[in-house]
């Protein structure tokens, strides 16, 4: 029996990836559940509008790295966000001028406004193929790791060893610092509490003479930056490729629903939730049982409660529990 | 002329007229209360004076200044605040943020204006931080009057304040209203306890079918046989 590898062993390939996949699910997350609170319904374009970002990030990540400018060990591309998150938010405000605000101002049902965003996402999805094409792209440049297994395994002697990305690492902290910046904001601004007040009671919103116009750009803005943030911690993470952007939208819906949709803090623990379970439930446990039981209950197979290739299912199910025992998530939150 | 006047308003939902010709007018320092039976027009009577329905003909005037053709939310500038019957809160929100969003339109130091609402509702201020969503009905009613009171506004319109609450609750909520009445606030309250309604207000208007058919002091009202017999009951 050995305690401590299996602990280390779990951190590595459990709770280290799953804190930094739940992390861009969070901010993919509170996108979807901002614009169903506030805009009022589900924006399906959600998966594309992040790699639409993410995409100017990589094209602009090329393009400093053909200037010779890098961030020295930090990967280029954080660089390049704030100009990837000025176009992504022009596009998102442009898409809603010509398209969103007409179905708006209609006052027409949130079922046709999701419809709608199902036209936009193909119409995105397309841009982003013309511009970059459907291949996988790796942009990631700088230092890879901050501490590698082999190192880990001679500092401490262990047999396991713990490897950390930076990847990882920056993707936990800028997820903490962008979303401590948007309850702030959301929380204490006045702008961010008129948002709020739409949110829960449009109709005394007016009456108190909040401007809806404002409120849907600011809304847009948020969307720009969380949807750029958190699609390029991704690629940084593991690659960009437009169709696992598209893919990613079904975890990040049910981490909005889990959290209770339209609230945003719910909808960042409901990505780590969604995290956890998808990895939790797809590890292979038999290097761990190995660990902790004795050597004449050794496990023969993986112990392993399903491949990795059903990792959505693990999602799509929470999904389908949540809406089936609890419609308004394990936070409060509107019924869908 | 008085301070807030709705002049011969005719006008509805954009179908048949709901209101015909009906005049409501109301000074500052008053309580004016506007009863009947149900599908009257009492409602309709304050959409109209708010901007939320297109008048057919007739004119609103505040203060002398006709704002006939303003949107509700350019009256609401004009000082002319309103509480809804229902949803009139933001549940989501704490007691204090709910008033914060009342003022939104002022750029001024709030803190002032939140302390007399405090004054006027004691229960307010005990409660500041708590979700709106998590108060009892008639602590609710108290929220939606200080968030509409925060414009400090020269009229404000009530649509049945006490609508599903307690007689108890109902009586406390009266005081209020008087209180705020105090502030030189001009009144228009929508009612269905006609009674109690009538005991508070300076004046009252009986709206039958669309059309103004009894109007007088409180008193005069509550005394008068015709309006006994069919409104209040005998």
């Amino acid at each position: 029996m050995d305690f401590v590898n299996a602990i280390i062993l779990l951190l590595n390939y459990i709770i280290v990836p799953a804190l930094s996949y739940g992390s861009q699910l969070a901010l993919g997350a509170i996108f979807v559940t901002i614009i169903y609170g506030i805009l009022r319904f589900a924006n399906f374009a959600t998966g594309d509008m992040m790699s639409f970002g993410t995409m100017f990030a990589v094209l602009l990540t090329w393009y400093f790295q053909s200037l010779g400018i890098s961030l020295g060990v930090l990967p280029t591309a954080l660089l390049t966000i704030p100009f990837a998150i000025v176009i992504t938010v022009l596009y998102m405000l442009t898409v809603d001028k010509f398209v969103f605000s007409y179905y708006r101002i209609k006052k027409s049902p949130p079922v046709m406004l999701a419809m709608v965003s199902i036209g936009v996402m193909f119409v995105t999805q397309a841009i982003v193929r013309i511009i970059i094409g459907p291949f996988d792209r790796r942009f990631f440049d700088g230092e890879r790791f901050i501490l590698k297994a082999n190192e880990f395994k001679e500092m401490t002697g262990l047999n396991e060893g713990l490897a950390i990305k930076s990847t990882q690492v920056l993707t936990i902290i800028i997820t903490v610092i962008v979303v401590s910046i948007l309850f702030w904001f959301l929380n204490k601004t006045k702008t961010g509490k008129s948002m709020r007040a739409y949110s829960d009671n449009e109709d005394l919103a007016l009456l108190s003479g909040i401007d809806p116009k404002r409120v849907v750009m600011i809304t847009w803005m948020i969307a720009g930056i969380l949807a750029t943030i958190g699609g390029v911690l991704y690629g940084l993470d593991k690659s960009f490729k437009p169709f696992t952007f598209f893919n990613n939208m079904l975890p990040m819906f049910a981490a909005a629903i889990v959290g209770g949709i339209g609230n945003p803090f719910g909808a960042f623990l409901g990505g780590y939730v969604i995290a956890f379970s998808e990895i939790f439930i797809t590890y292979a446990y038999k290097k761990f049982f190995m660990y902790v039981l004795p050597e004449s209950m050794e496990p023969n197979s993986l112990i392993q409660l399903l491949s990795t290739d059903y990792k959505f299912a693990v999602s799509f199910s929470i999904l389908v529990i949540v809406l089936l025992f609890r419609p308004s998530g394990i936070f409060k939150g509107k019924v869908l | 002329m008085a301070f807030f006047e709705g002049k011969e308003m005719t006008g509805g939902y954009g179908g048949p007229d709901i209101i015909t010709s009906c005049t409501v007018d109301v000074n500052r320092g008053e309580i004016v209360a506007i009863l009947g039976p149900n599908g009257a027009g009492k409602s309709t009577v304050m959409k109209a004076m708010l901007g939320l329905i297109n008048l057919k003909s007739g004119t609103v005037t505040i203060d002398g200044k006709d704002i006939s053709n303003l949107s509700p939310q350019d009256r609401v500038k004009q000082g002319i605040s309103f509480v809804p019957q229902t949803r009139n809160v933001f549940t989501g929100l704490s007691v204090k943020e709910n008033l914060e969003m009342g003022a939104f339109l002022r750029k001024e130091d709030l803190e002032k204006v939140i302390e007399e609402i405090y004054e006027l509702f004691p229960i307010l201020k005990e409660k500041q931080s708590q979700l709106v969503g998590e108060l009892s009905g008639g602590q609710r009613q108290q929220v939606a009057l200080g968030r509409a009171l925060m414009i400090e506004p020269s009229v404000l319109m009530l649509d049945e304040p006490t609508a599903g609450v307690s007689p108890i609750v109902m009586d406390e909520l009266f005081d209020h209203i008087l209180k705020v009445k105090q502030t030189n606030v001009a009144i228009i309250m929508v009612e269905q306890n006609a009674k109690q309604a009538l005991s508070i207000s300076d004046r009252g208007y009986i709206l039958v079918t669309g059309e103004n058919k009894f109007s007088g002091t409180g008193k005069e009202l509550l005394n008068d046989p015709r309006v006994r017999s069919s409104f209040l009951g005998g």
